[in-house]
């Protein structure tokens, strides 16, 4: 645990940005204005599948007020075979492209046909339902169990299957089949005393997040392209957009602005490359929102998946052996996160002997994006409910289960590399430990349930700068969106550093020409790897005001010592600020450098604990007490580390218990608002408790893990168990909303009757 | 020498081999002289002589930022492993 002192890192600052967002005046894309702005519209498929036999333009553009219409058509040739980057791996182009504007073909209800630019909203709006679409309607496939049979509807003719690492003849929904192996699976289970396997599924869910999409792009008469946008990666969107239109990155500028959630949905590009042609045509800037329900239909949730999950142990609960058999939704282009979900699917656990088989598979539903640590907490879902349920067989207690079990430094990961220091066991023993779990829980149909998750965090280039002012404050420039509180947990670190409070220093989010390259704000990497380069650039200016304070004395800048801001050297003695106040004498401005691409990232384990109760005749379930317990390694702002745990927690219950894409048989969410799609509010839940494990990391300066994702990965599972054990049966489908626990009841009743 | 993990996916091309011994100062060397051996991962591992872009080199269990540029020591551990991004 970590014992390391700090003077800012581990204090509660009121974070910098408060002000504007409380007040009302921070600026969201929504809020944004220009001379002469033009409003477009975009308008979706009413199909699920269905191919483009022709589009006609002719009324919407004669409509009185319209300014501009684009289709696919207006993209510039380009080789779709090409790779481009958008910010969670790379893709073909003429796939990126066409999730932007369809091209022969729509492949979910809601995808993007043509949009049109209009001198306010509701002309764009009724003109795009002048456009005149001819569609052959196709059978579609709506989860990736059917769309992997033989004679299932194929959404991409030129999508051949990748089997174990080869491009295979085989044209085929399944994108890719994977696996990774460790030891003798079969001699594993051979050797158990106790097997359990189970067959699990969940839906389709959306991060949802409270601030639709939105976008504002000029394409300027010297040819450079601006945006405006609400997004997690400012410069994803410029690399996205560009690549989309055939520009160099050069040519586009991308500001992006406030931002009201992300997740992992606001990485990919939607509306930027179509503003950006609106704007090209018409030369005036174009503002696109996109109304809820094309958020819903037309945005990327995260994958329904389909989960076969055995496990195998010994008397004494060492576990023998653990097969897994992923299939998740990819939507409509490949890359559904089954990949990270076979590499955290057993990561928990030390294992000698395990099978994970992966299918990527594409499905008539929106192309899906990463959400909180990405296809690990589908995995986690059917892995942790396995485990609880060997629990039970064994008469063990899980906790003591998972910890006879638990994955250490050292432990070989199922996808190879070996753990470094890790806090799994530190993460469990908190939880045994904690008085949530100590106290008793009595009462008919309640239950509590435990569970544990992981995610890897990530690391990527950040850039940041520092500018001394003469009054002995800083201002930092960095690129990072900030979503959960980064403009001051980055802020910390260079204070902390420079030995100033969290409030001397002045963060600024700032567009992509104003910066260094820094990657999205997503796989909880900003407080690491952006405070990383945080750390250098004050290190960098600690350097310097160490050269200018000499000059002062006269004496070298190698006796110069600084700790806690005061500089020291044969006697004398001065303070930062004070320094700062005379650095135009001695040489002009200070500006201090940092950019990183770090290795060094380190993992975070978290774990739930939960109490339930369930109503027997309606199937409600309530939370009556729930303990999110998470390794931060460094809580470097502890009231922000609270809100990322206690934020992916009810995103977790929400998941659990309520939220689902629930489709019609013709590909239709039925559910697209808010109304319908349910999730939890305040009035749903209790407090969530926190305790916070700090195993510090050491490839980080200030032992910093990152903690926006793990805390999302065990909570599903905790509320299965629970639930299981209030009702004494197990569901193994998410959401377990009441009819599904009710289903369970009257099944569990029915068998029981004819026993 | 250098110890190379071989992951599932690659294993159809190196006869079935999990683990290698190669000589190689950096990554890139060590690639060369394994496709020396098992021409069948060149493609699989590279694409115009870059790493492919979903793939991530972890030295001694840690990913590094500098792919076939990293220095790799006699007693390292190499893996091939899926790049990871997140949410």
């Amino acid at each position: 645990m970590s014992t390391q002192s700090y003077s800012v890192i581990g204090t509660r600052p009121i974070r910098h940005d408060g002000a504007d967002k409380v007040t009302g005046r921070a600026i969201y894309g929504a809020d944004f204005q220009m001379a002469g702005m033009l409003h477009g519209f975009i308008l979706r498929s009413p199909h699920s599948h269905a191919r483009i036999k022709q589009i006609d333009t002719s009324k919407a553009e004669a409509f009185l007020g319209v300014k501009a219409v684009v289709t696919t058509k207006d993209f510039p040739e380009v080789d779709g075979g090409k790779m481009v980057d958008l910010g969670e791996g790379d893709m073909p182009l003429a796939y990126a492209r066409g999730n932007v504007l369809a091209g022969d073909k729509v492949l979910y209800r809601g995808h993007a046909v043509a949009a049109v630019a209009a001198v306010n909203a509701h002309v764009a709006e009724e003109a795009a339902g002048l456009i005149e679409v001819e569609y052959e309607v196709l059978p579609c496939v709506l989860t990736a169990p059917e769309a992997m049979t033989p004679d299932a509807p194929i959404l991409h003719e030129d999508l051949k299957m990748k089997e174990l690492g080869e491009v295979t003849d085989k044209v085929s929904n399944i994108a890719e089949h994977f696996r990774h192996v460790i030891g003798d699976v079969e001699a594993g289970f051979a050797a158990a005393d106790v097997l359990v396997e189970r067959e699990f599924n969940t839906a389709t869910v959306h991060q949802g997040y409270i601030e639709p999409h939105n976008t504002t792009a000029l394409w300027n008469n010297d040819g450079r392209i601006s945006i405006w946008c609400s997004t997690q990666g400012s410069f994803v969107v410029r690399d996205s957009t560009a690549a989309i239109l055939d520009m160099p990155v050069s040519q586009v500028k991308v500001t992006p602005m406030e931002i009201g959630g992300g997740f992992g949905g606001k990485i990919p590009v939607y509306m930027e490359p179509v503003a950006a042609l609106l704007s090209k045509k018409t030369g005036r800037p174009v503002k696109i929102l996109m109304p809820r329900q094309a958020v819903f239909e037309a945005t990327g949730p995260t994958p329904g998946s389909y989960m076969k999950v055995k496990i195998g142990a010994k008397k004494d609960g060492t576990i023998t052996a653990a097969q897994a058999y992923l299939a998740f939704e990819a939507g409509a282009y490949p890359g559904a996160m089954v990949g990270p979900a076979g590499m955290t699917v057993f990561a928990a656990y030390d294992l000698a002997n395990v099978l994970i088989d992966g299918y990527d598979v594409v499905v008539n539903k929106p192309s899906t994006a990463a959400y909180r640590a990405p296809g690990a907490p589908n995995a986690a879902f059917a892995t942790e409910s396995v485990v609880d349920e060997l629990a039970l067989k064994l008469g063990m207690d899980p906790i003591e289960l998972r910890l006879k079990n638990a994955a250490k430094e050292g432990t070989r990961r199922a996808d190879g590399p070996k753990f470094p220091r890790i806090g799994c066991v530190e993460v469990l023993e908190a939880m045994k430990n904690s008085e949530h779990y100590k106290s008793p829980l009595a009462g008919a149909h309640r239950g509590r349930g435990v569970a544990v998750g992981f995610w890897f965090n990530i690391g990527l280039p950040s850039s940041c700068t520092l500018n001394v002012s003469a009054d002995g404050s800083v201002n930092l420039i960095e690129g990072s969106t900030d979503i959960g509180g980064t403009r001051t947990s980055i802020a910390m670190q260079a204070a902390e550093v420079l030995g100033l409070k969290s409030e001397d220093i002045h963060p600024t989010v700032v567009d992509t020409d104003s910066i260094g390259f820094t990657a999205v704000t997503g796989g909880s990497r900003t407080t690491f790897a952006t405070g990383w380069a945080a750390y250098e650039a004050a290190q960098d200016v600690v350097r310097q005001m160490k050269e200018r304070v000499a000059k002062i004395w006269e004496v070298s800048p190698d006796t110069v010592e600084a700790a806690d801001g005061v500089y020291k050297s044969n006697g004398y003695s001065m303070g930062f600020k004070e320094l700062a106040a005379r650095i135009g004498e001695t040489g002009g401005p200070v500006v201090g450098r940092g950019a990183v691409n770090p290795r060094g990232v380190g993992g975070s384990f978290a774990g739930a604990i939960v109490d339930v109760e369930v109503d027997p005749e309606t199937g409600k379930t309530t939370i009556l007490r729930f303990t999110a317990v998470q390794d931060a390694g460094c809580a470097i702002h502890p009231a922000y580390v609270e809100g990322q745990m206690q934020g992916g927690s009810v995103q977790g219950i929400g998941w659990a218990l309520n939220e689902e894409y629930f489709m019609s048989g013709d590909g239709r969410m039925m559910n697209s608002s808010f109304l319908d799609y349910r999730m939890p509010t305040a009035l749903d839940l209790p407090m969530i408790e926190t305790i916070i494990v700090e195993v510090p990391n050491p490839g980080h300066p200030f032992g910093v893990r990152g903690v926006g994702e793990a805390n999302i990965v065990s909570p599903q599972a905790a509320i299965a168990n629970a639930i299981t054990h209030a009702i004494g049966t197990r569901l193994t489908r998410l959401p377990m909303n009441p009819p599904a626990i009710m289903e369970a009841i009257w099944c569990q009743r029915s068998t029981s009757r004819r026993s | 020498m250098p110890k190379v993990y071989i992951p599932a996916l690659l294993r159809n091309v190196t006869d079935g081999r999990a683990e290698i011994e190669v000589e190689g100062a950096t990554v890139r060397q060590i690639i060369a002289n394994l496709v020396t051996k098992y021409p069948g991962l060149q493609d699989r591992l590279l694409d115009n002589g870059r790493l492919r872009p979903n793939i991530s080199i972890a030295i001694d269990n840690e990913i590094t930022p500098l792919g076939l540029m990293e220095a790799v020591s006699p007693s390292s551990e190499v893996h091939f492993i899926t790049a990871i991004r997140g949410g």
